[in-house]
């Protein structure tokens, strides 16, 4: 963590840089929107169930998106359901971030030629974070997924969005 | 319990030239071609004859049976491009009579311009949604169903019917890519 892993001895003050701070925050406190798609959502319950227990790295399911900071898209997004999924992802404050769970989310997995219903990709309406392959993923691999979402956002700068693959190359 | 034979007798007499055939070609499972606007009546008579008493629906489908005649609607000749003209759309009932422990499985064939088959929801409620997904997937109309709208696809799909043989689907949805 290497911010609060150092006990206190003298005095209640600890300096950091309010990026650092914000960040730990953030990746500390993940809610995420209380949403399942289809059999990969029996997945992330598993999850977020006690024997993996999500709850560990400070993922809570929130009822409503407001309230929430990731979105796991756990399973086959139907032509129908993307506009719904769109609009979720609409009314959650930033930051916000989302997991791709699932081959069928990340680019339409077993639809993906005769699949007549199926958006070929939730990152064809929102953006994604992080993309989770596995049909279904089991529950480790999803909670992998959240730790790469955690160092990316321990990572960021609320100055500029990282660019990621970006090498300092002085010009 | 009867036999599909009986039933068809049985129905023969009644119905006379709304029931058009027994057919029993191995191995598919046998079963009777009737009229598509007698199959309410044949439906509430198979449902309340007392030696009959099909209570159950077991199972509503529409089949696309792509039997008419194939035209390439491009130059190009691309598969999926073809479009079928004339030839049939079927609905197959599959009935169960839980009291005397009988099945019977019925056809009805329609045309495919005008695909229009008679609802049977008066007699089995549990029709309703079955006859609206054949609505959704193959576009057949159930005269005097209750709500036959969309099931499955959005209800603003104007793009036609997934599961005929010559569906094509769009390029855009809503501003969504649909192909891969």
């Amino acid at each position: 963590m290497g911010l609060l892993d150092q006990e206190f001895t003298e005095g209640n003050i600890v300096i950091a840089k309010t990026e650092d701070l914000f960040n730990w925050a953030r990746l500390s406190s993940l809610w995420q929107v209380g949403f399942g798609l289809a059999c990969c959502a029996i997945e992330m319950m598993a999850t977020s169930a006690s024997h993996y227990d999500f709850d560990r790295f400070g993922v809570i399911p929130r009822p409503s998106p407001r309230q929430s900071d990731v979105i796991i898209i756990s399973g086959t997004v139907t032509l129908k359901m993307a506009i719904r999924v769109k609009r979720l992802y609409e009314q959650m404050p930033d930051p916000k971030y989302v997991i791709s769970m699932g081959s069928c989310a990340n680019c339409g997995g077993p639809y993906w030629e005769h699949g007549y219903h199926v958006l070929k990709g939730v990152d064809r309406v929102i953006p994604v974070d992080v993309y989770v392959p596995g049909c279904p993923p089991r529950p480790e691999a999803l909670l992998e997924g959240l730790l790469k979402l955690q160092e990316k956002i321990r990572n960021e700068s609320i100055v500029k969005p990282i660019r990621s693959g970006f090498v300092g190359k002085s010009a | 319990m009867k036999t599909l034979e009986e039933i068809f007798n049985i129905l023969k007499e009644k119905f006379g030239n709304s029931v058009i055939e027994m057919k029993t070609d191995k191995p598919i499972e046998s079963y009777l071609v009737v009229d598509p606007l007698s199959i309410d009546k044949i439906c509430l008579f198979l449902r309340d004859e007392k030696e009959l008493q099909f209570d159950s629906l077991m199972n509503l489908s529409g089949v696309d049976d792509a039997n008419g005649e194939k035209v390439k609607s491009d130059e190009r000749g691309e598969k999926g491009l073809e479009t079928i003209v004339d030839g049939t759309l079927s609905v197959y009932y599959h009935l169960e009579s839980t009291k005397l422990k009988h099945k019977l499985t019925l056809k009805v064939s329609t045309n495919r311009e005008k695909p229009e088959v008679v609802t049977v929801t008066e007699a089995w409620k549990g029709a309703d949604w079955h006859e609206r997904e054949a609505y959704d997937m193959y576009g057949i109309i159930f005269l005097n169903h209750p709500d036959l709208r969309r099931i499955l696809m959005p209800y603003d799909w104007e793009f036609g019917y997934p599961l005929r043989k010559d569906y094509k689907n769009p390029e855009f949805y809503q501003g969504m890519k649909v192909p891969y």
